[in-house]
């Protein structure tokens, strides 16, 4: 029955996406982290999403491939009182910026509740069919 | 006569797994919104259902063609390969991906209310023919 693939598709999406919400909560979670004694302050990341296809023909699931770091140099802040100062006296912060995460944030959102409404209907319509006859 | 009680719901039956089948495509394309260089699919579902329940009306022909003795007639309905189309892209973007969000949820409601539609045609028909055999 190529109905009950439907739960695996949209169930991977829908881990998918909690998956990019994850690294969304990261980087705003550390958009204010400074460099630690070891200089390197939090780089922002992103999943990059794959298509997984799932045995049958044109069912096509989604997966995680990586998660990328964002390499760009972060904010650096003059700041000689700061701890975490370097030797000419700048902070560098990590490299997340809020405005894109938040974005990102809804983007993930939206697309979970999709996937969610597609397994709801999915389910309502195989109740349905195990009621034929009746 | 028997046959003329089930050739109904031969078809109806048809549909419906040609409906699941469709249904299971939208739920890939809207599972697949972010995917990069991802491209939509859907299926003619009209030629589909001509293909699978062997009415030849369209000016296909619908089985494959027995010009030897030794030739296996492929049965109608039996899809080996679904005909898949691919959607093209309603708007351009970076990614290459060409799932249209509101398309694919409309044709995902659409195909809902028709899946709903067909399992009532054959509960339906279920109904009557039980009726006839009860002859009350």
């Amino acid at each position: 029955m190529s109905m009950f693939n439907i739960f695996n598709v949209s169930g991977s999406a829908a881990s998918a996406q909690s998956q990019r919400l994850n690294v969304v909560a990261s980087n705003l979670a550390n958009a204010d982290t400074v460099a630690g004694p070891d200089g390197q302050a939090y780089k922002a990341r992103q999943v990059v999403f794959q298509t997984q296809l799932m045995g049958e023909v044109g069912a096509a699931g989604v997966r995680v491939s990586t998660v990328q770091e964002d390499q760009t140099q972060g904010r650096r802040v003059h700041d000689p009182k700061h701890p975490g100062a370097d030797a000419e006296g700048y902070v560098t912060y990590s490299n997340v910026n809020p405005v894109e995460e938040m974005v990102n944030m809804i983007s993930a959102s939206r697309s979970y509740q999709n996937n969610v409404e597609v397994m709801n209907t999915a389910k309502s319509l195989l109740l349905k069919t195990l009621q034929m006859g009746q | 006569m028997l046959n003329r009680l089930t050739d109904s719901l031969d078809f109806q039956g048809q549909a419906l797994t040609l409906r699941s089948e469709r249904q299971r495509l939208l739920a890939s394309n809207i599972a697949n919104a972010d995917t990069p260089g991802y491209i939509a699919r859907d299926m003619d579902f009209a030629s589909a259902l001509r293909q699978a329940t062997g009415n030849a009306s369209g000016g296909m022909p619908s089985t494959l063609a027995t010009s030897t003795a030794g030739h296996i007639a492929a049965a109608t309905g039996a899809r080996a390969e679904p005909n898949l189309l691919y959607a093209s892209a309603s708007q351009t973007n970076l990614d290459r991906n060409s799932v249209d969000m509101d398309r694919e949820r409309a044709a995902f409601a659409d195909n809902s209310v028709k899946y709903e539609a067909t399992l009532r045609f054959i509960n339906g028909n279920v109904r009557t023919m039980l009726d006839a055999i009860k002859g009350q």
